[in-house]
């Protein structure tokens, strides 16, 4: 079956394209919005962008592949990116990062059994002054070690 | 005690909603402008403030906005940079998160003084909340007739649009922004031409930082006097100083420019974290070349770093301790730029993989006589043979480390 947005989905796209002189210029944007809706970014879903603006599916998946934001396979329901850049690795963002491969039993890149989790690292996420820091899918935790970890994932249902 | 440019609002309750910021002279200057300055006198103020660049390069903004053409039958654009990509700055978060308004009066200030009726925030991916923050904000803003058609009934437009990037560091580099912008892969352009003739969508384009933004309100309130009184005369104002790793209070820091690394780590930032020794800071975000414990008597404006073979850059201030090894600051550094690096310039794309591979080699024990060298020649032969900066933005850390650290990277080799 082909993927269609919601309703809703599909005026805020129209509202965003309104707002560029080109229509692939919204490419970014949709795909983020495609993303929310499917939750993965595959060949399906770049067919579809590809027809909203009316450009090519290769051209798509240029886009897709370039930046690091569009899961091409499906993640768990819960993304947990945990970065690996200078600050956080100084403050031991490495130790917790295996605690979390641990805990899990999956590596970076890998989705749980139950597609509950997914695990990656990431470069800076801009908040080094809270390090180590990690995403839960868009929300920000910091000042990370162990028992809080815990205690973030014990409360995700 | 230090004049707060940036800062005022930050702590106080809901600083954020525009009744707050109404509440503390907000938009006073949009208005000042709007009903009795023309775009020129704006554009001279900002000039004489000598207000550089706060993404990194510190180009003066008002003769930026010189450069773009009048008399043109094309429409103009902004493009407001809240990538925020560059490893240890964090401060255009905190100006989103808590003076969204703040950032919107630079916008309309600046998009008066240039002719401009259309801005784009590009704004990285992950700042999904701090996006939704300057939605709102514009809506607020466009609500009592800030934005949008016939602003205060003096006839310009102008309306400002949220654009989220999607994890890419590579386009906080101007044209790789503009290509992103536009719908592509975020490959840096070739320059000439520059922005400001042909842009966004082939237009005249001004591109600049948020923080950068942020300071024209106080510029064309109090003066460019009083604002080059702040810091220093070439290079006025203050900096959101961003201080992380190992000290006992990181965070964001307003202080006049000029002011000395040694303070800001000691006596701002608290001083080492748990007592531990100092070893080495990074003064400027990640591609700015390491300073050792006897460099930090310094000045932190843009040409007492560059005396000292360093960059203020984005100002974000990474404090390493002693028990670091500096084997793992390179393996960090370099995973960063060979995961960056668009590929499009050779030197770049494959300096920096070759790098990474013999830095993780070294880190796993088999580093090889001559390892530290064949990076130092790797990274010096990246620099300045790139489309774009992030080429020497990789190169320029690698090669201080390499030099200030050699001993202590030789020692990880065996015979
Ligand atoms: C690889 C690279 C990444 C950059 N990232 C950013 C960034 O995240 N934010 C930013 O404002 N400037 C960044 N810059 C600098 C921009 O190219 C540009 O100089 C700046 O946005 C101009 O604004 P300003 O004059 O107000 O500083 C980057 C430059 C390079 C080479
Ligand atoms: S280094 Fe981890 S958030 Fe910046």
């Amino acid at each position: 079956m082909n993927p269609e947005y919601s309703d809703i989905r599909k005026k805020k796209i129209d509202e965003l394209i309104s707002g560029y002189p080109e229509r692939r210029a919204a490419i970014l944007p949709v795909l983020h919005i495609t993303q929310k809706e499917f939750g993965q970014i595959t060949s399906a879903e770049e067919k579809l962008v590809a027809e909203l603006l009316d450009i090519k599916p290769i051209e798509v998946h240029e886009v897709v592949t370039f930046y690091s934001m569009f899961n091409q396979k499906k993640v768990g329901k819960y993304h947990i990116q945990i970065c690996s850049n200078l600050t956080c690795t100084l403050l031991e963002a490495g130790n917790l990062l295996e605690y979390l491969q641990n805990k899990l039993g999956i590596k970076p890149g890998e989705t749980t059994n139950d597609e509950k989790f997914t695990l990656s690292t990431v470069e800076c996420l801009g908040a080094c002054e809270e390090a180590p820091v990690m995403m839960v899918n868009f929300d920000y935790h910091g000042h990370l070690d162990k028992k809080k970890i815990d205690k973030l994932l014990d409360n995700l249902k | 005690m230090e004049e707060k440019i940036l800062t005022k609002l930050f702590g106080l309750k809901d600083s954020h909603t525009i009744d707050v910021y109404l509440k503390h002279d907000g938009y006073k200057t949009t208005r000042k402008v709007i009903m009795e300055m023309k775009p020129g006198e704006v554009l001279e103020e900002v000039k004489a403030a000598n207000l550089r660049g706060r993404g990194g390069a510190g180009f003066p903004a008002g003769v930026k906005w010189g450069f773009v053409p009048q008399n043109i039958d094309k429409p103009k654009y902004l493009c407001v940079n809240a990538d925020e990509g560059e490893p240890g700055t964090f401060k255009d978060r905190y100006i989103m998160n808590h003076d969204p308004h703040l950032l919107l009066e630079g916008i309309i200030i600046a998009s008066y003084a240039v002719g401009i009726h259309k801005a784009y925030i590009y704004i990285r991916g992950e700042y999904e909340n701090v996006a939704l923050r300057m939605e709102k904000a514009i809506e607020e803003a466009a609500a009592r007739r800030y934005l949008g058609k016939n602003i205060l009934g003096k006839g310009f437009d102008l309306d400002i649009y949220v654009h989220r990037g999607a994890g890419a560091y590579i386009c906080g580099e101007e044209t790789a922004l503009l290509e992103s912008l536009e719908g592509k892969r975020g490959n840096p352009r070739m320059k000439p031409p520059f922005p400001a003739s042909i842009g966004l969508f082939g237009c005249p384009t001004v591109i600049n930082n948020v923080e950068t933004l942020s300071n024209v309100p106080f510029i064309i309130q109090n003066g460019a006097g009083k604002f080059t009184r702040n810091g220093l005369l070439k290079d006025g104002g203050t900096r959101l100083f961003g201080v992380s790793g190992m000290v006992e209070k990181p965070g964001i820091y307003e202080l006049p420019i000029g002011t000395s690394l040694k303070d800001i780590i000691f006596k701002y930032a608290g001083g080492m974290k748990k007592g531990k020794k100092f070893k080495a800071v990074i003064p400027g975000g990640m591609s700015a070349p390491v300073l050792t414990a006897d460099e930090i008597d310094i000045n932190m404006d843009f040409d007492s770093l560059v005396e000292a073979k360093s960059m203020l850059g984005s100002a974000g201030v990474i404090v390493i301790d002693e028990e670091t090894s500096m084997l793992d600051v390179l393996k960090t550094i370099a995973k960063f730029y060979s995961h960056e690096s668009c590929g499009q310039c050779t030197p770049c794309r494959i300096g920096n993989a070759w790098i990474r591979k013999i830095v993780e080699r070294i880190a796993e024990g088999k580093g090889k006589p001559g390892d530290i060298d064949n990076i130092h020649r790797l990274a010096k032969n990246m620099l300045q043979k790139t489309l774009c900066p992030l080429g020497d933005a990789a190169a320029m850390p690698i090669l201080a480390i390499t030099e200030k650290f050699r001993k202590e990277l030789e020692s990880y080799i065996g015979n």
